[in-house]
């Protein structure tokens, strides 16, 4: 390019590599720039297709089982377990969970409320990823997603699909967090999952808290009277992009 | 591994097998190798596990599916899979300009553009687009300079969108 300014920074800033000072400064050149803000657009729309082409590879199923049972021959994983000889005990344990709520997050008693709802949070989450627990409703159109949850729950949870920037809705579930039936959906991350479990509050908007617990990231936050909590082992950065689409 | 160390593995490592996976299949393009790569990656990071000290525990654990894929391409002799000898005796690993023009789906054009660039280039698009590294994560799974992995990326990108925009160059980007 004729431009003075290196392909390196250009990306650089795509990234949000840059520190201030030097995202300031070629903001600056970007407005005389027509170039850059052409290889910027060029990025971007690089950056949309391979989304949209969601070439992220999973692990199949046999490799999963395959490591598992390397990993712990002598104590099965109960993933394994569940898939191959015991079925009728997965089914048993899921009803009772969803009969009495999860309570295996080990409490203590000076936790504050805010990382009891963390560990409630990635409970609910890894719950989720055992077989055939992810989704009730499996659908990537919030028109059937949203309808599914009537009469199901005492509220009506903001059902959006946001597959144009980076995050598919997949479905939704029931789910129980503090004891009380919430909405959970899911979205898809790069082909991470994201749950995004949603509850009617009546404490007033809170912008996001979040952390990292079991090494999966959480996001908090309260917007119009709904309390949402994001859970996923995807980067932190991608809650934060999450949350604010959520609240746009 | 005691009791302890076998459930903070299951707790902290585990989660990352599709990370795993994922940078296994593009390293190495697919197929039955990439499994078993990442098998052994995964009983590699368990083996030494004892020597990770907290920190980035996906860096970590991507830096040894990295090794373990170069050295199963080493193994097989693929390590210059990009050079144009490889690519002429063997016309099917890497797909032809044609094949990519020809192929109009969008994921399966992507997934051609992407396995036929060099090693290296694919990783650092691999690790920033897919798995959404940082520059800085990227570097510690490379082991490569900070400023080696913002000119990789740069280039990489560059190349693809060459590929993507006109299939019949990519000879030429190829040279580049």
């Amino acid at each position: 390019m004729s431009c003075e300014r290196t392909d390196t920074v250009l990306d650089a800033y795509f990234d949000n590599e840059l520190d201030a000072i030097g995202a300031a400064e070629f903001e600056r050149h970007l407005e005389q720039c027509s170039e850059c803000v052409k290889a910027l657009e060029g990025l971007e729309s690089l950056r949309s297709s391979m989304n949209r082409a969601q070439l992220y590879e999973t692990a199949p199923p046999s490799l999963r089982k395959r490591v598992l049972a390397v990993l712990s021959p002598a104590r099965p994983a109960p993933g394994v377990l569940a898939r191959t000889r015991w079925p009728w005990l997965a089914i048993a344990a899921s009803l009772l969970l969803a009969l009495t709520g999860w309570q295996v997050a080990s409490f203590h008693p000076g936790d504050n409320p805010e990382s009891m709802l963390a560990a409630e949070a990635v409970d609910a989450h890894l719950r989720s990823l055992q077989p055939g627990h992810l989704t009730d409703v499996l659908s990537s159109d919030q028109h059937t997603v949203k309808p599914w949850f009537d009469g199901k729950l005492d509220f009506a949870p903001p059902v959006r699909d946001f597959a144009d920037r980076g995050f598919p809705l997949e479905g939704g579930r029931l789910d129980a967090i503090h004891g009380r039936a919430i909405a959970a959906l899911v979205y898809g991350r790069r082909k991470h999952l994201v749950n995004v479990f949603i509850w009617p509050t009546s404490e007033s908007d809170a912008s996001p808290r979040g952390g990292s617990r079991q090494g999966y990231q959480w996001l908090d936050w309260r917007r119009g009277g709904m309390e949402f909590c994001a859970v996923s082992d995807t980067a932190p950065a991608d809650l934060d992009q999450l949350q604010r689409l959520f609240t746009e | 591994m005691d009791p302890e160390d076998q459930a903070r593995f299951e707790m902290l490592v585990l989660p990352h097998l599709d990370a795993a996976y994922n940078l296994a299949r593009w390293l190495l393009r697919g197929g039955p190798d990439a499994e078993d790569a990442a098998q052994e990656a995964m009983l590699r990071s368990y083996r030494f596990f004892h020597g990770f000290h907290g920190g980035d525990v996906r860096a970590w654990l991507l830096q040894i599916v990295r090794n373990t894929c170069y050295t199963w391409l080493e193994k097989t002799r693929k390590v210059k899979d990009m050079t144009e000898f490889d690519e002429q005796s063997h016309p099917g690993a890497s797909p032809t300009p044609e094949a990519i023009a020809i192929a109009g789906d969008n994921r399966q054009r992507l997934s051609h553009a992407l396995d036929s660039l060099p090693p290296h280039y694919r990783e650092a698009i691999v690790l920033r687009e897919l798995e959404g590294c940082s520059y800085k994560e990227i570097a510690a799974i490379t082991s490569t300079p900070m400023g080696t992995v913002m000119s990789t990326l740069s280039r990489a990108r560059r190349q693809l969108q060459l590929m993507l925009r006109d299939p019949a160059r990519e000879e030429a980007a190829h040279e580049l």
